[in-house]
């Protein structure tokens, strides 16, 4: 049976995935940021999964204005990178796991999550920033991913609460599918930040901190945050981080934390990162 | 019955709700068609003529010409929608993110680089004299 080996949280600003793309990495400005996944990139050599499940939200990317889902499962067999107006980053196609993503969707729809299944879908930097970070610039990417886009982007974003349980029944999913798989579930997007009007660059550092504690400690605080205090204490970008409660509820109550980072900034946002395993 | 905004009193922020995103329903989706470098080609060739086959208000026509992005999120204007205008010429977030705050690139870095903007003073509208 496949069994849940990890799970990590990542920002996913697309600025980190450009630094990269453009050789700017040994950059004063990003040096900070990358020497915060070398950790990382060490321990998925040690760890590397078989599937990636990976939670991320779509920028108005691969949905427009005319669908727009709340939770979405990629059941393609590969998914190609989004041209996000200067042209589609130079990283490898994402490999899906086609089988095992719709053992999922039925499991989790069985279960009362009624998930929006998508068969083609282009995947934007929400989805390979996050790779690009943990395993830098392969010729292709070592393991297979299932995309699940959660969608932020129109007010109201599903509760953090609903997040975690729906990671909960992500874990029985994934450890009733028949094939002998190691997984790990990332969970990416925030810290805080605010990308639009006047109030942009707002980041609240002492939430954050208290966020990453609690991320591994004490997730069941985490999960009752509300949309109107993501808001207003994290910036209203900063409600992203109900992605990484998907992750969470998916590893078990307690975990062993590996690895934390922290930095402000990339770009607008503030860059938290955890690597977690199942004790 | 308007639904309940318990986040209007928040400064400096459009939160885009249902009612942003009907508002901005032709706007959102001319940006989105940026995506396609044939697109893109053919908007810089003739912007207005371009911006013709979008069914938007006059408002929200003269804002992209301007790259006016505050009045364009006022406007229903989404901040990802949005990002294929800046990204299509050329721009980055960081860039985009100081014009919206009326400071150069070069003040906003450092802003950042020296924490962030605060949310002290910045949770609610009216909170001190800046907001």
């Amino acid at each position: 049976m496949a069994r849940i080996t990890g799970g990590i949280t990542t920002s996913h600003v697309p600025a980190i995935g450009a630094a990269m793309d453009l050789g700017k990495t040994e950059e004063d400005y990003w040096k900070p940021v990358f020497a915060g996944y070398e950790y990382s990139r060490q321990w998925i050599k040690d760890n590397k999964p078989d599937v990636v499940f990976l939670v991320f939200n779509d920028h108005a990317s691969a949905f427009d204005m005319d669908f727009i889902p709340t939770f979405a499962i990629g059941c393609a067999e590969e998914f190609s990178p989004a041209d996000e107006g200067w042209g589609p980053r130079p990283v490898p196609k994402v490999k899906g796991h086609p089988a095992m993503a719709a053992h999922i969707a039925q499991n989790l729809i069985e279960n009362e999550f009624d998930l929006t299944i998508v068969n083609k879908m282009d995947v934007d930097h929400g989805l390979t920033v996050p790779l690009s970070l943990m395993f830098g610039q392969p010729e292709a990417w070592p393991c297979m991913v299932i995309p699940f886009a959660v969608g932020v982007v129109q007010y109201p974003a599903p509760l953090g609460r609903r997040c975690y349980a729906l990671g909960k029944a992500l874990r029985k999913a994934i450890e009733s599918f028949d094939e002998d798989l190691d997984v790990q579930v990332w969970g990416t997007g925030g810290m805080s930040h605010q990308l639009q009007g006047p109030r942009a660059g707002l980041i609240n550092q002492a939430v954050d901190q208290k966020s990453l504690e609690d991320f591994v400690n004490d997730p069941e605080r985490v999960a009752e945050i509300s949309h109107l205090e993501y808001l207003r204490e994290a910036g209203s970008e900063g409600i992203e981080l109900v992605m990484w409660l998907i992750m969470r509820g998916a590893m078990k109550s307690n975990v062993i934390e590996k690895h934390r980072f922290y930095h402000v900034p990339a770009s607008n946002t503030a860059v938290g990162h955890l690597v977690l395993e199942n004790p | 019955m308007p639904e309940d905004k318990p986040y209007a009193d928040i400064p400096g922020t459009v939160v885009f709700d249902a009612d942003m995103s009907r508002k901005g329903y032709h706007l959102n989706q001319f940006c989105f068609s940026l995506m396609k470098a044939e697109n893109r080609e053919k908007f810089y060739a003739d912007q207005e003529a371009y911006l013709d086959q979008y069914p938007m208000t006059e408002d929200q026509r003269q804002a992209v010409l301007d790259r006016d992005f505050n009045r364009l999120l006022a406007l229903g204007g989404n901040i990802y929608y949005l990002a294929k205008i800046f990204s299509s010429d050329g721009q980055s977030f960081e860039l985009a993110a100081s014009k919206m705050t009326g400071v150069s690139q070069q003040e906003y870095r450092a802003m950042m680089i020296a924490g962030g903007r605060s949310p002290e003073g910045n949770r609610y509208i009216g909170e001190n004299k800046d907001g």
